[in-house]
């Protein structure tokens, strides 16, 4: 409560009993204990296969469509919201910008025109979303799951259930290169993670996405338009569809229907063992960040070790749990 | 615990470890189960191109195998593998995500692996990863799902979708002995992919050659759900049917089901695919099914062999051509009660 009359504090949180600093760092030390874990079990099964700069990149290539929108599920998350929407939103911007048309475009103007259009489409769908949820007052979960289902449908309509194949050489260049060893689509990835733990951290914008997570009645008191905020929320979210959807072409070189399938799930997962709360009002972006590495280099080191995919997801699944326990015991921890 | 008797909590445990191995004996029974048929789809050559050579280390990776043939085709490039102890298979999990089935070439490419033989979930998103890696000097085999660049890959292996239903439809045309007025209808697969529309103008230009054509079209999705969804439909919609032609035999059970629930058996139904139930059934001949037009499953086992070919610079020892081809399209035949034997031990499980 204190946190929304008192917009100075840095991060407020309705829970204002917890003293900020070492919650934050004992939030996250579960997730980095399990990251070492991992790194180790990574280590010892595949040595230098595993510890090479090559994987590494390989590892954040693989993390940059689901971490990108997971910056962005954070704020939805934090905010009181979720969005089952993400998968399919990828997938018609994916489609919309790699359409004949787009792409004639794209050799007029040059290929930012594809980077624009992918971008435009989530951003508007993603607004939909907000409208829906916040002027509509239509439960976030069903708003999205409606739009989950019409995205990918007009998704399959336009690109007719084909793939469509990216011509334009400016745009597989530029996205495709590799300035000091480092891929364009990582370097994306990480000015979006540091725009995201600004916005978030460090202005009225993120304050506000806290006050309503955490109590909007309190937060419309405090005199923050809690609709309209919502409705930016899931624009921004929408946004970070779209550029993950240009991560996507770049990867693939194509715009498919198909993209992006039930990866929802993924980027919902790695925000909750991150630390954000599914009931709003507390999410921290250095955790996103660790739940979606860990979740990609898992994937990595099962990859290495030539493992099944059943027996990956009883990972992930216990992965998941182990996480959050850890998480929750050092958080209970009284200081 | 404290509350609980002392005799009861040993009921407890005994009736936890009772179920504890019920399960694990349940899943061990289930494991064992049907590992044995696929290895004797898959053979060695019988020639000298077997002798042991230098170690081929082939990265494999396949979408997931949520339907019975491609599970198949994971277990056969297995298979395929453990019989040379030249040919260190690494199979990456089967995926759909075409984010992650790069990933996983790129692990190969950092691995520096000798070949990669790759059936990729979507032909198009894969082929740059898969330039990438033959640029890097690894001998790419491209299997079922084509790459849209001739430079992705060394060789590909394809199944006769077009084939297909020209067998099917030439089946149908020596059964009906030139009689016109048969009903034949036809359960497609996904109605969008170029290999469902390949299979049903195969089937269409093989049944105008003798004066026949398609009364009845629906299309499913290759899942027994879909299937028996279809078939139900289109045993509502055609009264009497003559030939029906499915695409896949995976949805054929749920088409099976729905023509036994609609107690129908007038008529003769072709498959598509090859699995050994439907193999099955069609030795018995105690059902509708009277063939079915194979489409291998053990395209990747294939892909795996010309792999360890290319890599050990050895060549198709039945061709006088010294290196292997670029492009290896399999055959589509049609098989009935009278071949059935020859092909369903290749046949696989769905």
């Amino acid at each position: 409560m204190t946190s929304v009359q008192d917009p100075s504090l840095t991060v407020p949180t309705p829970r204002a009993r917890e003293p900020r600093g070492s919650v934050g760092l004992a939030r996250n030390l579960g997730l980095v204990i399990a990251l070492v874990i991992l790194c180790v079990v990574g280590v010892v099964t595949a040595g230098d296969r595993f510890a090479s700069t090559d994987n590494l990149i390989t590892i954040l290539r693989l993390a940059t469509v689901t971490g990108i929108i997971a910056v962005g599920m954070t704020f939805v998350i934090t905010g009181g919201g979720i969005d089952l929407s993400v998968g399919a939103l990828v997938a018609l911007s994916s489609v919309w910008a790699t359409t004949t048309g787009t792409q004639a475009m794209a050799d007029d103007i040059g290929w930012v025109a594809m980077v624009f259009s992918a971008v435009l489409v989530g951003t508007v769908c993603g607004a939909i979303n907000g409208l829906l949820v916040a002027y509509g007052r239509v439960v976030p979960f069903i708003a999205t799951l409606a739009m989950l289902a019409s995205a990918r449908g007009l998704a399959e309509v336009i690109a007719d259930r084909k793939t469509q194949i990216i011509r334009n050489q400016g745009f597989t260049d530029f996205f495709g290169a590799e300035p000091l060893g480092i891929p364009v689509i990582v370097i994306i990835f990480a000015l979006v993670t540091m725009a995201g733990w600004f916005l978030l951290n460090r202005t009225t914008f993120g304050r506000r996405t806290f006050a309503v997570g955490g109590n909007p009645e309190a937060a419309r008191l405090a005199g923050i338009k809690v609709q309209r905020h919502t409705a930016y929320l899931y624009t921004l979210l929408g946004t970070t569809c779209g550029i993950a959807a240009v991560m996507l072409m770049s990867r693939t070189t194509t715009g498919s229907s198909t993209h992006g399938t039930q990866l929802e799930l993924d980027v919902i997962a790695a925000v909750v063992i991150g630390g954000t709360l599914l009931s709003g009002g507390r999410g921290t972006i250095v955790g996103t960040l660790l739940g979606v590495l860990i979740f990609m280099t898992l994937t990595n080191v099962f990859t290495l070790n030539n493992l099944s995919t059943s027996t990956q997801n009883v990972a992930k699944g216990v992965i998941i749990v182990i996480a959050v326990l850890l998480q929750q015991r050092i958080a209970n921890r009284k200081p | 615990m404290s509350r609980f008797h002392p005799r009861r909590r040993r009921a407890f445990a005994m009736a936890g470890a009772f179920a504890a191995a019920t399960l694990v004996l349940g899943a061990c029974t289930n494991g064992s189960d049907g590992g044995d048929d696929t290895s004797a789809a898959v053979g060695k050559s019988n020639t000298d191109n077997d002798k042991s050579g230098d170690t081929v280390t082939i990265g494999f990776s396949a979408p997931a195998a949520d339907h019975g043939w491609m599970g198949a085709i994971t277990k056969a490039a297995v298979a395929q593998a453990d019989q040379y102890d030249d040919v260190e298979l690494k199979v990456a999990e089967g995926t759909n995500d075409v984010n992650l089935q790069i990933s996983q070439v790129e692990t190969f490419i950092n691995d520096k692996v000798d070949a990669i033989v790759l059936l990729p979930f979507d032909g198009a998103a894969m082929t740059s990863v898969a330039r990438k890696a033959m640029d890097a000097g690894i001998i790419v085999v491209n299997v079922d799902r084509e790459f849209d660049s001739p430079f992705a890959a060394r060789t590909t292996v394809l199944g006769d979708n077009y084939g297909m239903g020209v067998s099917a439809g030439t089946f149908v045309c020596e059964d009906a002995a030139g009689a016109t007025d048969k009903i034949v209808t036809e359960i497609a697969g996904i109605d969008s992919l170029p290999l469902t529309q390949d299979r049903s103008r195969g089937f269409k230009d093989a049944l105008k050659s003798c004066g026949l054509k398609v009364s009845n079209r629906v299309a499913a999705e290759f899942t027994v759900e879909s299937g028996e969804k279809a078939a139900a439909n289109l045993l509502q919609a055609a009264p009497k049917i003559d030939y029906l032609w499915n695409h896949d035999d995976d949805q054929g059970v749920g088409v099976l089901a729905a023509i036994n629930n609609a107690d129908r058996d007038e008529f003769t139904m072709i498959g598509g695919a090859g699995s050994a139930d439907v193999m099955e059934s069609i030795r018995a001949g105690d059902s509708v099914l009277k063939a079915t037009v194979v489409y291998p499953s053990t395209q990747a086992a294939d892909g795996v062999k010309l792999a360890r070919l290319l890599v050990q610079d050895k060549a198709m020892s039945d061709l006088a051509e010294i290196e292997v081809p670029r492009q290896l399209k399999l055959s589509a035949p049609v098989v009935t009660a009278e071949n059935v034997d020859q092909y369903l031990p290749s046949a696989f499980r769905s």
